[in-house]
This record gives C-alpha cells, structure tokens and sequence, in this order.
C-alpha cells in the first residue's frame, strides 16, 4: 500500500486517495484549429513512463483537494509531491 | 520435427521411467537475420509465430522474450475463455478465437486442458438485468451462443451462492455461455512454443529488446541484451511494456499499464463447476483442476510496472466474494500476484500497423487478453505477413482514436475495467 503525503493533510494511506492520471496535460486553447490528429493525441495518448512519472492525486477521503505526485512507477517510490500548476521537481518534460 | 505425444508414446515412455521425453522446443542462439522478428514470448507472440509459419509459410522468424515463456500475463491470467463481446467488431475477433481454442489441442498436439464449463454473469440490480437482456440479444445476432437465466435457474447450477432477498448483493439474474470456461493457461504458451518451434521457429529467452533500429521510418531491426538482430518485419506483442517498446520506435500510444491482481486459495474438493463473474460487486472466481479457487481482482487506478498491486483492491474482492459465497469464508487464500495489463480509452485492443514502416503492433489488450490469444495471434500474423490487416482485425487500428471510432467494450467484462 502506498503512503501518500497530502501537503495539507500529511502522510495518508494510499485508499483515501484516487489518482486522476498523468499531470501537465494542457487542454489546447483553440481545439477547433487542431489537426484530428492532435486532438486525438490530447484526448488518448499519454507518456506511461516505467520511470518516474508525473501524475494527479486527489485526497477524496480527506481534504479532497488535488496535487501533484512523481512517483516511480516501477518501485513505487514516491519521489515528489508538489502543487498543481507547478513544474516537474526533477526538470523532465513540460 | 519433436516427436508426437499419444498414449503411444506415453506407454513407451512410461517403461522407459520418463527418462527419455524430449525438450519440448530447442533453445537457440539468435540468427543476425530473420524475416520476421516478434519481440515478446508470451501467448500471443507465440501464436503469431506459429499463425505465421502454419498459414502464411513464413519460418524464418525469432520470438524474442525478456524473460522466460509465458512468464508474464500469459501466466498470470485467470484463465478464463468467453466471447460474449457486445459490439460487431469485438464479436468477430474474440469468436474467431473461441473457435481455435475449441480445436487447439488437436492443433497443437499438445492438451490445453480446455474446459468449456459456461461462463455466468451475474446481475445484481435492475439496470444489471436490463443491460444483460441487451448484451445477450445483441451477443445471439452475432451467431454466438448466450442466454439470460433467472436467479431460481442460477441457484440450481451453482447450489452455494448466496440468492437470498436479504442479501447485501442480492443476485436478480444473469446470462450464460455455455461454450465459455477455462484452459490450461501454461500449456496455451508451451503448446504453442512445441508447434512453433516444429515449424522452425527460433525462441529466444532471456534476450531483452533495448532498442528498435529504423532507417529513413523504416524498422530495419532490433538492438537486444544478446547482439543485434537484423529483421525485415517487427512485430511487438509485450502488453504492459507496450508504451516503451513505442517510446523506443518514437510515436506515443494511447495506452496505459496497471497492476491486475488475481489470487489463489488453498485446494478443497469439487465445488464450483463453472465460471462466476460478477461486474457490480466485482469478483470473477473459478475452481482449478487442483481445487484451488482462482479468483480475479480489478486493476489499481494509478499506472505501474510493479507486478504486484494494492492491498485494497484484493481486499475489495474478497469481500465482495464472501458475500456471494459465504461458504467461502473460512478458505485460506495461498497466493496472490499481479500482471502489468495494458489498458486502452475505449477497453478494446489495438492490433495493426504503426507509424513506422514494416513495424506492427498487437497490445491494449487490458484486463482480458487470455481468451483472445489463438485469434489475436491468427489475426497478427496476417497482417504482418500481408502488411495489410484481417477484416476481422481492421476496426482495432491504431488509427481509430484519431478518426474517432473507438469500440467501447468498458461493459463487456462487467468487470476489471
């Protein structure tokens, strides 16, 4: 099990969380000028690094606010946790 | 060419104490060149290889596989076998597999200890029931047996689950296919490898793709922990790494991979002969020839590459499990571990070409590839062998998210998605 630290609420068990997927995905700010493409690779595609990965949290059981994780997703270890609209910690992708 | 098994062969070898059974495929260094190259020795590579060396002719072929055979999801699985898909498309490939598995041992000459034992769905609410009487009606227009059971018709094919009215997952009904059940799921990946390698094919364990040689957006081969290999066609079948191998190649793929857990229980005797699944409460469990009862779990929301998966999930099954068969409660469960399942937006695979040429790719097969395994691999090596798709195969393109024709089967388990 997996022990997360909300930074308001501090280390919690993993089951009051839920994970709402990969982090800094940018809706594109004029979608009708997209190619289908590109919509499709906004809407479905995403990095599923085995590595550190950048990913949204949600404390539902708790203070249900969001923020963001970076975790190894082959270890589970969890590496960061910082706020929303935030960089990545460790400077990879956008 | 490996010898035939037949009670002939067995009596031989039974006066010879088993001293003299052959290796079931050889164990050969790879080739610098083949023709093709299918990288991942789990079911489905497997099956495409032999697919590949049976109907299209083409030997000249490696299976490359990190680890060892059907080590990954292939024995993983829970091992069940259904092909009550709601939509056209997923009718056509999963009941093209159902029918390969129903001959496969004679196929394979290799018991695949395929037990068509039924399938039961079960529903729990109204809108269970009423999406069950869809699901079987649109199944049955498909040519693909299934039917709609009353909860009283439910209790007499399956005398310990709990129907009582005041049950806390009270069961109102469900739906049966009768041609479903289990299979033997090592034998499906040694089967294959035996028949495969008589074909000629080279199976090379141990041997970890680390990168995807392209020419002007053409694969010319693939970079490995044992040497170079040179090929004129790739074909990738690795589910959970499905994304790296991609990264490797450089285009991005709409799938994510997850921890799926299943778990056994200590053997007892005969007492479930058949298959119970129930979406609403989440549980899938089935008896083994051992008597182990192997029970499946759901996926862990978040990604991960780990093979083990979240306490909670397990504990979530469980319990709704113990609800449905009370009988159950004292069992002690054995073992538990978890496979890396490739999950897709719409729950459907995608099994076709990539944006590289002469590279394909057969993945996103979630939380339920096992069943598909002969199809999909028929249907792979068809393409890779045309470098065009089946029918069967062409609506799971890669291309369908960007046209927006994506193939929803999120109900199509109940479970697990």
């Amino acid at each position: 099990m997996l022990l997360i630290t909300c930074p308001w609420c501090g280390p919690r068990d993993e089951i009051e969380f839920s994970c709402g997927g990969e982090a800094h995905i940018t809706r594109p700010s004029e979608p009708e000028a997209l190619t289908d493409e590109a919509w499709a690779d906004y809407l479905f595609n995403r990095t599923n690094p085995k590595g550190p990965h950048a990913e949204r949290w949600v404390h539902t059981h708790g203070c249900r606010r969001w923020f963001n994780v970076l975790r190894n997703t082959a270890t589970n270890e969890i590496l960061a946790v910082y706020e929303m609209g935030k960089p990545r910690p460790d400077g990879e992708g956008s | 060419m490996a010898a035939r098994y037949s009670i002939v062969s067995l009596v031989r070898n039974a006066f010879g104490y088993h001293e003299g059974w052959q290796r079931a495929w050889r164990s050969p260094d790879p080739k610098e060149r083949y023709h093709v190259v299918v990288i991942g020795g789990g079911g489905h590579g497997l099956a495409t290889a032999y697919y590949l060396a049976k109907e299209h002719g083409v030997t000249d072929i490696a299976v490359i596989e990190r680890g060892w055979l059907g080590g990954g999801n292939t024995g993983r699985n829970t091992t069940i076998i259904r092909s009550n898909y709601l939509w056209d498309e997923s009718a056509g490939i999963y009941e093209k597999a159902l029918q390969l598995y129903e001959g496969l041992s004679q196929d394979l000459n290799f018991n695949i200890m395929l037990s068509q034992r039924g399938v039961l769905n079960l529903a729990h609410n109204l809108h269970d029931l009423r999406e069950i009487s869809r699901r079987v009606n649109a199944i049955r227009l498909n040519g693909i047996d299934s039917e709609v059971l009353s909860a009283e018709e439910i209790k007499a094919m399956v005398p310990i689950l709990n129907i009582s009215p005041g049950a806390r997952y009270p069961v109102l009904g469900g739906s049966l296919q009768r041609r479903g059940g289990v299979a033997r799921h090592d034998a499906v990946a040694w089967g294959l490898a035996r028949a495969a390698d008589a074909r000629g094919v080279d199976i090379v364990q141990n041997c970890e793709v680390t990168d995807i040689l392209r020419e002007g957006g053409r694969v010319t081969g693939v970079e490995t922990t044992r040497g170079t290999i040179m090929a004129d066609k790739v074909g990738i079948v690795v589910a959970g790494h499905s994304s790296v191998l991609a990264a490797m190649a450089g285009f991005r793929m709409p799938v994510e991979s997850h921890p799926l857990q299943a778990l056994v229980s200590e053997p007892i005797k005969p007492i479930l002969d058949t298959v119970v699944m129930s979406g609403t409460v989440h549980v899938y469990v089935s008896q083994s020839d051992r008597g182990e009862l192997v029970m499946g779990a759901g996926i862990d929301g978040h990604n991960g590459y780990t093979q083990r998966g979240s306490l909670p999930v397990i504990e979530h099954m469980v319990a709704a499990a113990m609800e449905l068969f009370p009988i159950f409660s004292r069992l002690r469960m054995m073992r538990q571990w978890g496979g890396i399942v490739d999950v897709c937006p719409d729950a459907s695979p995608i099994i076709g070409k990539t944006p590289v040429e002469n590279l394909f790719i057969n993945c996103g097969w979630g939380t339920g590839g096992f069943k598909a395994t002969p199809g999909s691999g028929w249907v792979f090596a068809h393409t890779i062998a045309r470098g065009e798709p089946h029918p069967l195969n062409a609506p799971f393109s890669l291309d369908r998210f960007a046209a927006g024709k994506l193939i929803d089967e999120h109900g199509a388990a109940g479970v697990a998605h």
